[in-house]
């Protein structure tokens, strides 16, 4: 009987296996972001945007490896923590995932690449591919950068070479001040800032250029005071978070009635925040634009996105390239587990985003060049509102292959 | 001189909005001795709370629904929570607070969101009052003068001229004679439980539309608070409404001017270094008022703290 019993139950056993190995084929993505505490919003539409891109794009219509494989996402929580970071990194490579994705914060993301660095040269035959795909210190491509770091997002210095064009053009903009927090972006934004302007306008006259604790001032109302008293007829902040939100509506209850270009002035309630009051005024510079969409599949793709998540907002539309292109790679590999060969074949990827337009991985420094346009915050002809305000952001200035000839001080060494 | 104006009365906004948080905190300390640490938590509560109403009836009723609110919630945690921990001594009393702190503030995430909520002030205060030399100076912010001074003197006439204020005072300091006398001490205690977080929940409300309403909100302010009333003189009104003031001006001021280490050293006959970026000194030479602003507070805690350890305005010797 108890003989009997085992096998019966090998049976069983053997049968689902061999159930699971005829299913597809899974590839896991590690997806490493704050998916608690004050950053949540950011990481859980993140993650939301990723596994709409994969369903939608990858899974769906069969386009990994031919239907034969699917791609899932595996979320870990950062707690936008870099000691975190690396715990959760280690955790999936103990899990066996070879994919790793993370993107808020540079300051974690040069962690996690210098992690991924470390272990690939000890396993040189087991590596780890790190996908950044909103970690925007130009570092990280320069100074920084290595073989397996590939940065989907438009850098600190591209939005500002794209934010710069759209200021060049405007005449009536004679002085600028610069703002942003006390750390390394925002002493990044502030550099490139005066660099830019000094090579488009440089009649422009740069009226302040201020750095504030971060996440530490209650009340940027004395701050507001110094910008309405200098005259200047444009701001230019990279405040994210809740620095943005304060320091938004103190200078526009201040009075100030200019342009306000911002890199993060938009979606996680921020713009419900500055309402009514931020109608032409706030801009936002980032790579792709939802308002008008670039193509009509990328708005089908959008409306979805909004359907599946009437909660969250497509506010990070680079996001959406990392699955396609990743699959892309694979396809021309032919497996999913040649990591260093599917690296290689993102080098100098070309793609035709449905998103950001036409998008290539530069193989000099692994940046991504795409379409980067600076928007305006409207209420008016918005197909894809934010924060459900009944506002959001459309495209003003469309830079196509923003910036694709910067320099790079990149020496990339390959494996 | 304009902006000097200006920078006189933003500072007065922000020491007033303080003022209103550290004046309940200030009481409960004198009468409980416990820190209440959860204390910046109710201010949040009285800011979600406000715009919660004010989606179904507007900021007016949100104004005065969300404090009452706030101070029956305060004054039942008193009743059936600290009241409980008060028989363990006053170490399982401050766990209880921060450990209610954390608990409001992951309440408040769960209810409402991670994200700022859109909490803006009502549209009949939505217009610049008036403007010095093209700095705009909003309507809600005179309306929050008004409003804190109102609650400054409203708190100082009940304490120090009527009945329930002399009741108040007496069991500050002699909670036995009183209850001895026949009073009833433990509801005293609750009401001045119930009214201090009520004003924190007051300050939430009017902070929220200047400030944002947020789950960082608390944790923001609290800090500063107990800083504010160390300096004042813990259980002293005139205290806390004396280190408001300079620490909102002191604030206000160090923002508003770009005064840099560099100007003072070389006006004192320093000179400055030629290759700064590589030089030791380089942080001290680069340091401007400005970013040395939110730090002075503290450092007038610590001067304060070594010269007058009962604060500006304390009674107590302890």
């Amino acid at each position: 009987m108890n003989k009997l019993n085992i096998l019966m139950a090998t049976t069983i056993v053997a049968s689902l296996t061999a159930g699971f190995a005829a299913a597809q084929e899974k590839v896991q993505i590690a997806y490493i972001d704050p998916l608690s505490g004050p950053f949540a919003t950011t990481g859980t539409q993140g993650l939301a945007i990723y596994r709409h891109t994969v369903k939608e794009l990858v899974n769906e219509p069969g386009a990994l490896l031919d239907g034969q494989a699917e791609f899932e996402m595996v979320p870990f929580d950062n707690k936008i923590s870099a000691k975190e970071s690396l715990i959760q990194l280690q955790v999936a490579m103990d899990q066996g995932i070879r994919i790793i994705a993370q993107g808020a914060s540079s300051g974690v993301a040069s962690a996690l690449s210098e992690a991924v660095a470390k272990h690939n040269r000890r396993n040189p035959d087991d590596p780890v591919i790190f996908l950044n795909h909103s970690a925007v210190d130009p570092a990280l491509t320069n100074d920084k950068c290595q073989f397996w770091h590939f940065r989907f997002d438009a850098n600190a210095d591209i939005k500002m070479d794209a934010l710069t064009d759209d200021i060049a053009a405007n005449p009536d903009i004679k002085k600028v001040y610069v703002i942003g927090q006390d750390y390394s972006f925002g002493k990044a934004v502030a550099a490139a800032a005066q660099r830019f302007l000094k090579e488009k306008r440089p009649d422009i006259e740069i009226v302040g250029n201020e750095l504030h604790p971060i996440g530490k001032v209650k009340d940027f109302t004395p701050y507001a005071r110094k910008i309405v008293g200098s005259d200047a007829d444009a701001v230019i902040t990279g405040n994210w978070g809740g620095d943005m939100v304060g320091l938004g509506k103190a200078i526009m209850s201040a009075g100030f009635d200019q342009p306000i270009y911002t890199y993060y002035g938009a979606t996680s309630g921020i713009t419900a925040a500055f309402g009514e009051e931020g109608d032409g005024i706030v801009k936002l510079v980032g790579a792709g634009q939802v308002n008008p969409p670039a193509t009509p599949e990328g708005q089908e793709f959008i409306a979805t996105f909004y359907e599946s998540f009437p909660d969250l907002d497509f506010g990070q539309p680079q996001m959406a390239n990392v699955a396609p292109m990743l699959a892309a790679a694979v396809n021309e590999v032919g497996n999913a587990t040649d990591i260093k060969a599917i690296a290689y074949a993102l080098e100098g990827m070309e793609y035709d985003s449905i998103i950001t337009g036409k998008t290539v991985m530069r193989e000099s420094d692994h940046q991504v060049i795409q379409t980067v346009t600076v928007q305006g915050q409207t209420p008016e002809n918005i197909l894809f509102e934010f924060d459900k305000s009944g506002r959001g952001m459309a495209a003003e200035t469309i830079v196509e292959l923003a910036s694709k000839d910067s320099a790079t001080t990149c020496e990339m060494k390959r494996p | 001189m304009a902006l000097f104006l200006v920078n006189v009365l933003d500072g007065l906004v922000t020491g007033l909005l303080l003022f209103m948080l550290c004046s309940g905190l200030t009481l409960i300390f004198s009468m409980m001795g416990v820190l209440n640490f959860a204390h910046a938590s109710f201010y949040m509560l009285g800011a979600y709370f406000a715009y919660q109403i004010s989606l179904v009836t507007g900021f007016w009723a949100g104004l005065i629904i969300a404090p009452l609110v706030v101070g029956v919630i305060g004054a039942g945690i008193e009743r059936y929570g600290l009241r409980r921990v008060h028989k363990f001594g006053h170490v399982p009393e401050l766990i209880f607070t921060f450990g209610l702190a954390l608990l409001i503030e992951e309440a408040v995430q769960f209810f409402w969101g991670k994200s700022q909520l859109p909490f803006s002030e009502p549209e009949a205060l939505d217009f610049a009052a008036f403007a010095i030399a093209g700095n705009a100076f909003p309507a809600y912010k005179v309306f929050m003068i008004f409003v804190a001074m109102g609650i400054f003197l409203t708190l100082l006439y009940i304490l120090t001229k009527t009945r329930i204020g002399m009741t108040i005072q007496a069991a500050l300091s002699y909670p036995e004679t009183v209850q001895n006398l026949g009073h009833n001490v433990p509801l005293v205690f609750m009401c001045v439980f119930g009214v201090g977080t009520a004003m924190a929940g007051l300050a939430g409300v009017i902070a929220g539309p200047v400030l944002g309403v947020f789950p960082g909100m608390a944790v923001q302010l609290g800090s500063i608070v107990f800083v504010t009333i160390v300096i004042g003189g813990l259980g002293s009104l005139w205290g806390a409404l004396v280190a408001s003031l300079i620490i909102g001006w002191m604030q206000t001021f160090a923002t508003a001017y770009d005064v840099t280490a560099e100007q003072i050293l070389t006006a004192i006959g320093f000179t400055k270094p030629e290759l700064i970026w590589d030089h030791p000194l380089q942080d001290l030479w680069t340091l401007t008022l400005p970013q040395l602003g939110p730090i002075l507070p503290y450092l007038l805690m610590v001067i304060v703290l070594v010269l007058r350890p009962q604060g500006l305005m304390g009674k107590r010797e302890s």
